[in-house]
């Protein structure tokens, strides 16, 4: 039988199938956070369980951390009960834990791949819906809530029903300037929020072929925004060259047995999906985000949709909600849409790629009086000493964004780092929902070049034409 | 066998795509505890000011908010369209709707992780064909004070005009919400078979074992 590189990762795992249909999946890393950890590690407590493999867990502080003036601590008493409590927690089980002056500090889905925590054809959760992200280094990862925390802290095992295969498939290559972030936005606007609910998505093609393992996160991160638990990229000659010579790589003693494992991940030629999709990226322009929603989504060069052309009430009802809280108008030119602030973070854009592209755009330029504040904050201490040490810090500080230390920031706003009522931000994170970035703040998803020219001119533009006239 | 039966209003959402971000917001995700979320359920579209976990004074409620309507405020079972609990994996979400009281879900979709984690804490969350749903938000619409009566046993849900519809659930979410069953206590019944795969494991793939905590 052919098999996919999920059956085969699955079947790699399998501890036990249930009558009902479920399985009992062995858990290789879990990694932990502030926010979803505390009332399952209190759980344990009151059952008196014992943690069954602490080695497979690593932990960090990172969704409720302040980024900037770190020296000085958290200076909000609930966040740093939070925090204080992972803390206290992996004392006191002895579990792996990167404090916030660590250099490994870092977003849980940043510093995971880079560390090598991460590894090819690992099971991987995380009480995060991003933890999809993993899967760009052919590993099966997934976002669980914090009660699946508690059963995987107990039982390093997680017991669920398999997803079905789908394959998404993107042949030739993006244009320069259009990353990945374009590229999956594009497929979310086709199949919708819903459209990978109940799959797990291998992103195949010669375009994921040609891509970074950095851009390959980003498809990978944003699959939950299609309703796929996770995203998937089989190993190759580029996921063999990332794993290599990281803190966690595996010692010299076994790499080399590792590395027989790992080339297997990969999908057999002809394994049959339950779905395929086909792509072609030399139709993807760049993207803006003009709604509440992911799937509302356009090219830069188009316009907000007009309720009026929807023949389905409900729809009609869905998008005017959209505009009205978005503060638009049907048929809008999205470069007509000026904007408060930037952000350049977040699990799917806070890389070190993620900053030179950003960087590329910025440099010589002035960001635009319009904009009351721009903010760049690096997916992690070692993605930050990178950066500083090619000097693209200094390019996003002397072009008028503020540089900042790791952390999630104003992708979901849980520090001091969010909007205001009504303020409108170009934003290189994953959600446009109502309310992310601060309550009734209004969010515009898009790449982190993008972002940089929304800086720039105040309104968004298109990166390709800014690029030419260059 | 307790816990069989779910009778109350229902609240009408005529809104596809809730995330967990909309149900409960990221201030509240502070919190350590996991009770004490049902006064900030759907929080910034409930009140009309700003809240956090530190706010003492009383909050505005916005009358427009379908949870702060007579007969709705009552209610127990929430009816809304599509892809319903989409987004962040925050369980806070079903802490929330559990803590305000509401007792089951009707969509024609939920969101995978948002499913798995209602059935853990005892959330019933029931799939319907789009006609079926669409008939009962009409019938709402006509006669707002509409009780449900929901057999979890028998899989069926019946309307105010004693109509009744069959849902598919699998029996074991269906003993979850009747037993509410430590989901821990039943996978460590397999700790045996745990510890062997983890044995073997160890000497197929000794890499995954390291750590530098060793």
């Amino acid at each position: 039988m052919k098999k996919t590189l999920y059956d085969k990762i699955w079947n790699e795992h399998l501890v036990h199938e249930n009558k009902d249909g479920s399985s009992l999946i062995y858990i290789d890393r879990h990694l932990v956070h502030e926010v979803t950890s505390p009332q399952a590690f209190d759980g344990l407590d009151i059952q008196k369980r014992e943690i069954w493999n602490k080695n497979s867990i690593f932990a960090v502080s990172d969704h409720n951390v302040p980024t900037k003036n770190r020296a000085s601590g958290i200076a909000d008493k609930i966040s740093k009960l939070q925090v204080d409590t992972l803390v206290d927690n992996c004392k006191k089980h002895k579990i792996s834990y990167f404090d916030l002056n660590n250099i490994n500090q870092g977003i849980v889905h940043v510093i995971g791949p880079e560390l090598a925590i991460t590894q090819p054809g690992m099971t991987l959760v995380c009480g995060d819906s991003h933890t999809s992200t993993h899967g760009a280094l052919a590993s099966l990862a997934f976002g669980i809530g914090t009660s699946d925390v508690e059963h995987v802290l107990a039982t390093q095992c997680i017991n669920i029903n398999k997803e079905k295969n789908f394959k998404i498939n993107v042949t030739n290559s993006l244009s320069d300037f259009v990353s990945s972030k374009d590229l999956i936005l594009h497929i979310i606007k086709k199949i919708g929020t819903s459209g990978g609910t109940g799959y797990t998505i291998e992103f195949t093609g010669n375009c994921i072929e040609n891509m970074s393992i950095e851009s390959r996160m980003t498809m990978c991160n944003m699959s939950i925004e299609a309703g796929a638990k996770s995203g998937l990229v089989s190993f190759d000659s580029k996921t063999f060259d990332y794993m290599l010579n990281r803190r966690y790589t595996p010692s010299k003693q076994h790499l080399n047995n590792a590395i027989k494992y790992w080339e297997t991940l990969v999908s057999d030629s002809d394994a049959e999906f339950d779905k395929t999709l086909s792509f072609d990226a030399t139709d993807v322009l760049p993207q803006v985000t003009w709604g509440t929603s992911p799937e509302m989504t356009t090219d830069v060069n188009g316009k907000t949709p007009d309720p009026e052309n929807e023949n389905d009430s409900s729809k009609k009802q869905y998008i005017q909600r959209a505009l009205d809280y978005m503060g638009l108008e049907a048929n809008q030119d999205i470069k007509s849409i000026k904007l408060d602030k930037i952000f350049i973070g977040s699990c799917t854009n806070s890389r070190i790629e993620d900053l030179r592209q950003a960087a590329k755009i910025l440099e010589g330029y002035k960001i635009s009086d319009h904009i009351k504040q721009a903010i760049v904050v690096p997916g992690s201490g070692h993605v930050k000493a990178e950066a500083e040490k090619e000097g693209l810090d200094k390019i996003f500080i002397k072009s008028g964004f503020e540089w900042r230390e790791p952390g999630c920031s104003m992708c979901l706003g849980m520090n001091n780092d969010s909007l205001s009522p009504y303020e409108r931000c170009a934003s290189t994170s994953n959600r446009n929902f109502e309310g992310r970035q601060g309550d009734k703040g209004r969010t515009h998803l898009v790449s982190p070049s993008m972002a940089a020219l929304a800086a720039i001119k105040g309104h968004f533009g298109n990166v390709i034409e800014f690029i030419n006239e260059k | 066998m307790k816990n069989k039966i779910i009778e109350g209003q229902v609240i009408p959402f005529d809104q596809s795509n809730i995330d967990t971000d909309a149900i409960i917001p990221k201030q509240y995700l502070k919190s350590i505890k996991k009770s004490g979320f049902g006064p900030f359920l759907f929080d910034s579209l409930r009140y009309t000011d700003p809240g956090d976990l530190s706010t003492t004074e009383k909050r505005s409620l916005n009358s427009d908010f379908v949870l702060n309507m007579a007969p709705y405020s009552g209610g127990n079972i929430i009816l809304a369209n599509d892809n319903f609990g989409c987004g962040s994996s925050r369980e806070h979400a079903v802490w929330a709707l559990k803590d305000y009281g509401i007792e089951a879900i009707i969509s024609t979709s939920f969101a995978d992780i948002f499913y798995r984690n209602s059935f853990k804490n005892g959330l019933l969350l029931i799939s319907l064909k789009k006609d079926e749903l669409d008939k009962m938000f009409r019938e709402i619409s006509e006669s707002p004070k509409y009780n449900l009566t929901i057999n979890i046993q028998n899989q069926t849900i019946t309307t105010p005009n004693s109509q009744a519809y069959s849902f598919a659930i699998s029996d074991s979410d269906k003993e979850r919400i009747i037993f509410e069953y430590d989901d821990i206590e039943l996978s460590l019944k397999h700790e045996d078979k745990i510890r062997d795969y983890e044995d073997k494991m160890k000497l197929k793939k000794p890499w995954i074992f390291e750590n530098s905590n060793d």
